[in-house]
């Protein structure tokens, strides 16, 4: 394992360490392993000071306070939607939405351009890869226009058939919503294709970008998708926030989600006109707080080189890739060619849970179960796996630390 | 089973047996130990009307009534989980409705089991042991009927 010590390219991932506050910690005596990023990666020390000096230097409600406060409270609020546009390149500012997360993001969609323009025998595409709440949205909105759910099948190794899905798609397909990357099993879809394809047939697209925005580099301008929806919390944010990013002239067309202050232009109990874009969807006093401190989550991110991260959690894929498959009845769930790090895995005759939980006894956090992804295991015979998910703060050593504790479980449990 | 002990008797038992251990690491040994011993449920018991909500495992868990006392069985598709419930059917098993509604279970604490299993899984312990009272509570209202 000599290759463990190697230092990395590009970035120092020791140095970065220093930033997680957390990570020093020890669980059950042991230094903690941390491998459940896909679930929420932890917070480095520039999210926490952005969070903490909000609330202690200029607390305060936004957008329409006249006083010192207010002012650099939506000041600062509105630069976390500027830097949210850049990072994903929108062409503007008014078509970054925030919401609460992603799971927030696809149900305003599916509620309001989903009600309005969904009707009997219109259909639906989704794929078989999906994340629980990129499917309930959809299926409850289907049932309430009498729409039709279809679902992309996906391959052994876990990658979408293609030629299934343009089967699939025909004038009677309105909206396709479809995971940029597989929390259960890391798989990369190809969107640009799955978009492209979409738009031909006449439909608009969601891209559910999750798993993706903290590993690849996003260009909804070059995707061209007309949604795209992800969460502060998996890229190194706080809780409670995600983005929705929409078409200006789709965001435009669609009917409020939510009705109350902010979102108002003018109230009278006769009629109420709606704000402009991108207020019209954030009824309420948002989430401030959290919304700030995103900014700093991506200028961490930032700072470090997107391609520097995805170097780093290449190799890192690699290694455990290559280090799980030699333990014997192990078995890596999710073989596409393309992956972000993610390693769903399953042990002979040893249920996932018994896993977690005795690696968690050595320090190690994986997540274990079906990912809130059941139609998918379900694709695959297995009640569910054990993940471990790799962020920019991992090392090799800690994978090493891993696969001697799946050896310890499997004795254990033998 | 456990005929001349009190529920709370048999609870500070396994209290007892698990201050021998010094680490995590062989509590779990002996919770997969008491997960292998436990006999297997019969296939016709396994549907999922009897599947115990709330647990990230498969979960089943039967009981049975006989002479003013409940019988448990159960059978789980994850080791640990079977050992859990092992020490839950030793604990209950074999007493009357009213004493095991009335058991106050605070081994699980007392062991370790709550704050060492995060809450999901906890809850799943939880989640058996209010079924297994509910087993208990419909037994009890069936005599009050009968009588």
């Amino acid at each position: 394992m000599t290759e463990a010590t190697t230092i990395q390219k590009g970035i120092d991932v020791y140095a970065i360490r220093q930033q997680f506050p957390v990570l020093e910690r020890e669980v059950k005596g042991k230094p903690l392993i941390y491998f459940d990023n896909a679930a929420t990666s932890q917070k480095p020390q520039m999210v926490i000071d952005a969070l903490v000096n909000y609330y202690t230097g200029y607390n305060a409600n936004i957008h329409r306070g006249i006083h010192t406060l207010a002012e650099e409270a939506t000041a600062a609020y509105e630069a976390s939607r500027d830097a949210a546009r850049q990072f994903i390149n929108a062409s503007s500012r008014e078509e970054i939405i925030f919401t609460r997360g992603t799971t927030e993001g696809i149900n305003l969609v599916a509620y309001t351009w989903g009600r309005q323009n969904l009707k009997a025998g219109d259909e639906v595409i989704i794929s078989g890869m999906e994340h629980h709440s990129n499917i309930v949205p959809w299926q409850i909105i289907c049932e309430e226009k009498n729409a039709v759910l279809k679902v992309v099948p996906i391959t052994d190794e876990g990658e979408l058939v293609i030629d299934e899905y343009e089967k699939l798609l025909s004038r009677k397909t309105k909206l396709v919503a479809v995971v940029h990357a597989s929390n259960s099993l890391g798989t990369v879809n190809p969107v640009k294709k799955v978009i492209d394809l979409a738009h031909k047939a006449g439909a608009v697209v969601l891209i559910d970008g999750a798993q993706s925005t903290v590993h690849l580099d996003i260009d909804v301008q070059q995707l061209d998708c007309d949604f795209f929806v992800f969460s502060s919390h998996k890229m190194y944010g706080p809780t409670g926030v995600g983005v929705l990013y929409g078409k200006k002239h789709l965001l435009e067309a669609m009917p409020p989600f939510q009705g109350g202050g902010e979102m108002i232009k003018e109230v009278t109990f006769a009629k109420t006109t709606y704000n402009d874009l991108p207020y019209k969807y954030e009824a309420g006093t948002p989430n401030i707080a959290d919304v700030v401190a995103f900014k700093a989550a991506i200028d961490f991110i930032q700072q470090l080189g997107k391609e520097n991260i995805r170097q780093h959690e290449e190799e890192l894929l690699q290694y455990a890739t290559a280090s799980l498959e030699q333990v014997p009845g192990l078995t890596i769930v999710g073989r596409a060619k393309e992956k972000v790090s993610v390693v769903s895995f399953i042990i002979e005759n040893i249920h996932p849970q018994d896993v977690g939980i005795l690696l968690d006894n050595q320090g190690i956090a994986v997540r274990t179960g079906h990912h809130c992804t059941q139609p998918l295991m379900d694709r695959f015979c297995i009640p569910g796996t054990a993940r471990a998910s790799f962020a920019v703060y991992n090392t090799k050593e800690e994978i090493d630390r891993l696969v001697n504790g799946i050896h310890k479980v499997i004795k254990m449990l033998s | 089973m456990n005929n001349n002990k009190t529920i709370h008797q048999i609870e500070s038992e396994i209290v007892e047996e698990f201050a021998l251990f010094d680490s995590w690491d062989d509590k779990y040994e002996y919770i997969i130990d008491m997960g292998k011993k436990l006999p297997p449920l019969d296939d016709q018991y396994k549907l999922d009307i009897n599947k115990v909500k709330g647990c990230q495992s498969t979960v089943w868990l039967v009981s049975d009534y006989k002479d003013g006392k409940v019988f448990y069985k159960a059978e789980s598709d994850a080791v640990i989980v079977k050992g859990l419930i092992s020490m839950l059917i030793r604990v209950l098993s074999g007493h009357s409705p009213g004493e095991i509604i009335d058991a106050k279970m605070d081994f699980i604490n007392r062991i370790g089991m709550t704050t060492h299993l995060a809450q999901t899984r906890s809850n799943g312990l939880l989640a058996m042991v209010r079924q297994m009272k509910n087993f208990a509570l419909a037994y009890k209202l069936k005599d009050a009927a009968n009588v």
